[in-house]
Formats: structure tokens, C-alpha cells, sequence
């Protein structure tokens, strides 16, 4: 174990790291989550289009000018909406050719072609954008010192205030479209019960679409954060955030948004304690053991509603 | 012009999907990472969308119904005479003209996976448990095999079961907790397993020699029956296809038994199961366990045949791939598993100078099967047991 850890300031600063990486698994988890809750799948590819939202951020922001001040701002969000559009398309046409013609296919069938899509994703970036390693420098710089003793110096930085600032946004637009809207509602209903929405007049194909299309875009935010503040992307990211991110959905209790989000942070606090203390090699370990034992002991989660099995 | 419509519907959807990655792609330039532009391709990659959706209007239809590809009616019989004919042609395979080094290399890696992918079909096919982490026993069994022979000086045969073992020890010791969980959730644990042991085998250096693996693993004894590499190779084509045949016998003689039936009664219906006084979890381990062991046996080989294993060797895509072959063959069907292993790892094979695109090929492959063929390419599943009417 590492000595730092009885420090109170150490502790802090993986409080902070832990929660910026929370909301960027949160965001991911809520895709998988939805999804699930809607057409009853796992969504294997997901973690696919997390990189590919990455991807195309980098992409968008290589191309536009580099500015400085307002400018950079405005850059950064026309590159979040950019990325946000794009990575939806991707998540639409996910949809329309890997799952619908299997909605009717035992569910393996559909897992399969899911596990296929998250190959073919992945070789399609490794093909075009190559295989090396992508560096970014950190787009924005600066922080506040919150704290400084015992030889820690506790940092805020400018971009993990944006990071939860923006998750937070994003989480109370998302649960303001889930409780009043009319697509809100039609997801609601699709989820409990797809026959019965279809006999009252709900399109299911294009609820089933939409809810891709938001997963993605809000992967999609993930991704651009991802790059802008890690700042190193390759084309295989996707399988390891993808995994922890199903894991923090299963950890709250899937179909659960707001369990989603919560499971997201906790995963998040557990990878950056558990490398801050004890050894970054086993954290992925770590935060598949947590899996095992969440669903050996609570196996809906901790938000989640237990399921009846009819008979 | 309702099909033009539609083309460029598409086309114009596969601009944006390909407008980056494609039309826009990342180059490292001096140390800093900058973009360009290829438009050339990207203009050739949305026409190719656009005319091959027109194509595809104008022969078959705006309102075409959902594709799939159904197996004649009179071939469904042949099943019978096929596979004895296949092992009959699989003896006598190294004794043909054409059978060179490439092609022994070639059966002898299609016959692996056909081992993983009966070896995963007790527990998918016949069970009904999806496991996504199979590649961790696979792994547990090579690596029992190379420290076993590099520290204590064992041959492969003594290996061999005790590799089997030890994968069963695993299987029973994984499973256990877990077996309690419905399917997707027992997937998502089995990846995490495999991932854990990967993990485990990249880290644990004292032990595993970390990522840059074992080499110097001997070879399997021939008893003096081979002497050129050729025949070498011949030889260990015989040791997997044995070992490969034996797993078939021994699932198709579990099927008959009380265990086998069990087995299937439980995927079709475990709350009757349970209501029958079937154990469903000893059940499930079981199936677990003589799974496990067969991948043991096959990673054994593997290692011994390799001569050098590392844990890159034992990635989640490996998983896929067998559960692929498992499920593209048509669950729980023997003759689908081989037809599987072949169309996935032995095409591949001879595209080898298109590497590159091996794989993306190989991603849309699955998707494109499945499609067609939801039950997988062989789906003729056969009632272990038919009630026969009273006479």
C-alpha cells in the first residue's frame, strides 16, 4: 500500500481525479443502460462508439484553427456538437444494420452481431487512422490550488471543473427529455411493455432509434472528453471503457439512468483509490472483482428493481 | 426514382459516417499530431454506398422483407453421411497431394478451434450458458502445460491432463459463485474472469515472465514416429484431430446420458427444471467444468505446439471467436461447429496478404451471418430424445 494514502490531501486530490473519471463512465454507462432497458440487449459496440466519438473530436479539433480565450471556447463546443451529430449517425446506423433485422433473433443472435460490429468498428478506425498511439496536449491549461500541505499540493483543474459541469448539464437536459417529454414517455413505454406502446400508436422503430441515437451522442461527449483532458487515444480504448462502463451500469442497476450515473462515479472512485493506493497494473482487477461480488450479492444493483420471473 | 431516393438517403448518411476517418485522417508530423484530407477515397467510398444500395433497390425491391437464407429441405438428411465422411477425409487429409506445410498448419489451426468450439458448446450449445471468458481456460491450460514443462521438466502427455485439470479447478472454482446469475449477466462476469486472468498473467512476473511470456516449451514426444518437420507436423495434426474427435464422442455420449439431458432441459426451462428436482447449479457447473476441461486440454496443446505463449495470445478477441464459431455454427449442432471453424479461421488463411483487412472482414462477417441465418449456419436442432407413441 502506498504511503500517501493515510494523507488527507492525497486522498482529496483521487476524490477530484476520481470523480472527473466517474462522469466520463457515467455518461458511457447511461448509453448501455437505455439501451437495455429498451430492447433488452447488451449493447456489445457501445464501448466502439465511445472511441469513435473520441476519434472524430480529435479529428474536428485538429481542423479548426488553434485560438486562444473566447475562441477556444467556442471551438471546443462546436467540436462537442460536431462530434455529438456524427457519433449519433454512427449510433443510428449501428442500430438500423447490426440489430434491427435481429429484433426478432434469440438474443445470442443479436449479441453475436453485436460483438461482430465492435470488431469491425474497431479494425475500420485501426485501417484508417492507424494503429499508433494519438497525443494530444492539454487543450485547456490551469487550475486552483485548493489546498497545500504535507508536501501534497491538492489541484482543481479548469478542465475537470468543465468535465463534472457538463455532466451535470447534460445529466438534468437528459432527465428533463426522460419524465416530460413525449419521446421521454414513449421510451417509458417501450421499455415496460414494446407490444403494448405499438398498439397505442407509438412508433417503436423510431423510439428504438432515437434512444441509439442519444446513448451515442452522450458516448460521444464521453469520448470528446476523453481527448481533451487524457488526451491520449488509440483506435482499441473502447473495449476497456466500454467494459467498465457496463460495469458501472450493472453496478447501479441496470435499466436504472440515475443508478447508471451513480454506479459511473463509484467505478470512477474505485479505479483512481485503488491505483492511488495500492497498484495501477490489477485496477481493472479491482473493478472486475467489484462486478463479481455486486452481482453475486445484489444482482440488480443498487438502484436497481428486482425482476420477476412469470411463469 | 424512388430507389434513387433512397441511394442517396444512404449515401448521404455514409458521408457523414465516413466524412472523418475516411475523407479526414489523423497524421503524426514532426511529433504533433496534424489532419489531412483524402477526398479521392472518401468520394469513392460514398458512390460505392450509393450504387451498391441502388443495386440492391433495383433487384430486390424497395419493401424486401428481412433476408434470410434457409437450408433446402432435402440437404437437412445429408447430415447423417456428412460427418463420417468428414472424418474420414480429416484422416486422410495428410496423404493428399496438395498437402503441404501451409495446409497442415492450416487444418491444424482450423482443428484447434473446432476442439474450442465443441469444448464451448457443451456450455453454450448445450447448456445454454453464454460464456464470454472461455479464452481463460484456454490460457489456463497453456500455461499449466509451458511452467509445468519449463520448471519441473514435464513432457506433454503428463501435461496434458493435468493442464485439463487444472482448467477444470478453475472452471468449478469461477463458476461457482456465478452460476446463479441469468444469461447476460453470467456473460458479462466470464468476460470479466478472462480479463482478469490476462491481467493476472501480464502482472504476475515472478511467476509468468509477465507479457514477454514462456518460451522454450518442448514440443510433443513423437515416439520416434516423425523425422522430417513434415512429418512432424503431420504428426501433431493427428494429436489435435484425436484429441479433437475425442471431445465430439465424449459430448455426444454425455448427451445420451441423465447429465446431457439435463443439461438441455435446463436451457429450454429452468424453473421446471428446478420444479422437477433437478440441482440447476451442480447441473450448470458440471457443464461448466467438462468445458473448462477441454479447453485446458486444447490451450496444452497450443502451448506444446507453439513452443512460446504470452498473454497476448489470450485477449477477449479470441473469446469471440470461439463463441462465434459456436454460435454461427447453429447452437449445439457438432457439424455446424466445423463448418464454423472453417469459414472463420481457415478462409482467412489463404487472404493472409490482405492481413490488414482480415479482421474488418472477419467483424462483418459475423454481423452478415447472423443476419441471414439467426440460428446460426447449421441450426438443425435435433431432439436429444423423441417420445414415441404408445404402441
Amino acid at each position: 500500500m502506498n504511503d500517501a494514502c493515510h494523507l488527507p490531501p492525497y486522498l482529496l486530490q483521487q476524490l477530484i481525479n476520481g470523480i472527473t473519471l466517474g462522469s466520463v463512465y457515467g455518461l458511457i454507462a447511461i448509453g448501455y443502460t437505455m439501451v437495455y432497458g429498451i430492447v433488452g440487449m447488451i449493447n456489445f459496440a457501445h464501448g466502439e462508439i465511445f472511441m469513435i466519438g473520441a476519434f472524430i473530436a480529435l479529428m474536428s479539433y485538429l481542423i479548426l484553427p488553434p485560438m486562444g480565450g473566447a475562441g477556444l471556447v467556442a471551438a471546443l463546443v462546436i467540436v462537442l456538437l460536431v462530434t455529438m451529430l456524427l457519433t449519433g449517425v454512427y449510433g443510428w446506423t449501428l442500430e438500423r444494420v447490426a440489430y434491427r433485422p435481429l429484433r426478432r433473433s434469440p438474443r445470442l443472435a443479436a449479441l453475436i452481431s453485436a460483438i461482430g460490429m465492435s470488431i469491425a468498428l474497431q479494425n475500420y478506425v485501426q485501417l484508417t487512422q492507424g494503429a499508433r498511439v494519438k497525443t494530444l496536449q492539454p487543450v485547456i491549461q490551469g487550475g486552483y490550488t485548493l489546498m497545500e500541505s504535507e508536501g501534497f499540493t491538492v489541484t482543481l483543474s479548469v478542465m475537470q471543473v468543465m468535465i463534472v459541469a457538463l455532466t451535470i448539464f447534460l445529466m438534468v437536459i437528459f432527465w428533463y427529455v426522460i419524465s416530460h417529454t413525449a419521446l421521454g414517455r414513449a421510451q417509458r413505454a417501450c421499455e415496460q411493455d414494446r407490444h403494448m406502446a405499438a398498439l397505442l400508436g407509438i412508433d417503436v422503430d423510431r423510439t428504438i432509434s432515437i434512444t441509439f441515437v442519444i446513448g451515442a451522442a452522450l458516448a460521444a461527449v464521453a469520448g470528446t472528453v476523453a481527448v481533451m483532458y487524457y488526451g491520449v487515444i488509440d483506435f482499441f480504448i473502447g473495449f476497456l471503457a466500454g467494459m467498465k462502463a457496463f460495469t458501472a451500469a450493472v453496478l447501479g442497476g441496470i435499466g436504472s439512468i440515475a443508478g447508471a450515473v451513480l454506479g459511473g462515479l463509484l467505478i470512477g472512485l474505485i479505479e483512481a483509490f485503488w491505483s492511488g493506493c495500492f497498484s495501477v497494473e490489477y485496477k481493472d482487477v479491482a473493478t472486475f472483482s467489484i462486478l463479481v461480488l455486486v452481482l453475486i450479492f445484489r444482482p440488480t444493483g443498487l438502484l436497481g428493481r428486482p425482476e420477476v420471473e412469470k411463469v | 426514382m424512388a430507389a434513387i431516393k433512397d441511394a442517396a438517403v444512404a449515401a448521404g448518411i455514409a458521408a457523414a459516417l465516413f466524412l472523418f476517418f475516411i475523407g479526414v485522417h489523423t497524421v503524426p508530423r514532426g511529433g504533433v499530431l496534424s489532419v489531412e484530407t483524402r477526398w479521392a477515397a472518401f468520394g469513392v467510398a460514398v458512390a460505392v454506398v450509393f450504387a451498391g444500395r441502388l443495386a440492391i433497390d433495383l433487384l430486390f425491391g424497395l419493401r424486401r422483407p428481412t433476408i434470410r437464407v434457409a437450408i433446402p429441405e432435402r440437404l437437412r438428411g445429408a447430415s447423417r453421411w456428412v460427418g463420417p465422411a468428414l472424418v474420414v477425409f480429416a484422416l486422410a487429409l495428410p496423404f493428399l497431394p496438395f498437402a503441404d506445410r501451409r495446409v497442415m498448419d492450416v487444418a491444424i489451426l482450423v482443428a484447434t478451434y473446432v476442439m474450442l468450439g465443441w469444448g464451448l458448446n457443451i456450455v453454450v450449445g448445450l447448456a445454454g450458458l453464454l460464456d464470454l471468458g472461455y479464452v481463460a481456460f484456454y490460457a489456463v491450460g497453456a500455461y499449466t502445460c509451458a511452467l509445468l514443462s519449463i520448471n519441473f521438466g514435464f513432457g506433454f502427455w503428463a501435461c496434458l491432463p493435468l493442464a485439463g485439470l487444472m482448467a477444470a479447478t478453475f472452471g468449478v472454482a469461477l463458476g461457482f459463485p456465478v452460476l446463479r446469475l441469468r444469461g447476460d449477466y453470467l456473460a458479462i462476469v466470464t468476460l470479466g474472469f478472462g480479463e482478469m486472468i490476462r491481467i493476472v498473467l501480464t502482472n504476475w512476473v515472478s511467476l509468468t515472465r509477465g507479457p514477454n511470456g514462456i518460451t522454450g516449451v518442448p514440443r510433443p514426444s513423437h515416439f520416434g514416429l516423425a523425422t522430417t518437420p513434415l512429418e512432424r507436423v503431420v504428426f501433431l495434426y493427428y494429436v489435435i484431430l484425436l484429441l479433437a474427435l475425442a471431445t465430439n464422442f465424449i459430448t455426444l455420449r454425455l448427451r445420451r446420458l441423465p447429465l446431457g439431458r439435463a443439461w438441455e432441459a435446463l436451457r429450454e426451462d429452468e424453473i421446471a427444471c428446478r420444479a422437477l428436482g433437478i440441482n440447476p447449479t451442480t447441473v450448470k457447473l458440471s457443464a461448466f467444468a467438462i468445458g473448462a476441461t477441454i479447453g485446458g486440454v486444447a490451450g496444452s496443446f497450443f502451448a506444446a505446439r507453439q513452443g512460446f505463449i504470452s498473454p497476448e495470445s489470450f485477449t477477449f478477441i479470441e473469446s469471440a471467436i470461439i463463441l462465434a464459431i459456436v454460435v454461427l455454427g447453429g447452437m449445439g449442432s457438432q457439424l455446424g461447429v466445423v463448418l464454423a471453424a472453417f469459414v472463420l479461421m481457415g478462409i482467412p488463411e489463404w487472404f493472409r496478404e490482405l492481413q490488414e483487412y482480415r479482421m474488418l472482414a472477419f467483424g462483418i462477417c459475423m454481423v452478415l451471418i447472423m443476419i441471414w441465418r439467426p440460428r446460426g449456419l447449421l441450426a438443425v436442432r435435433t431432439p436429444t430424445i423423441r417420445l414415441r407413441r404408445a404402441p
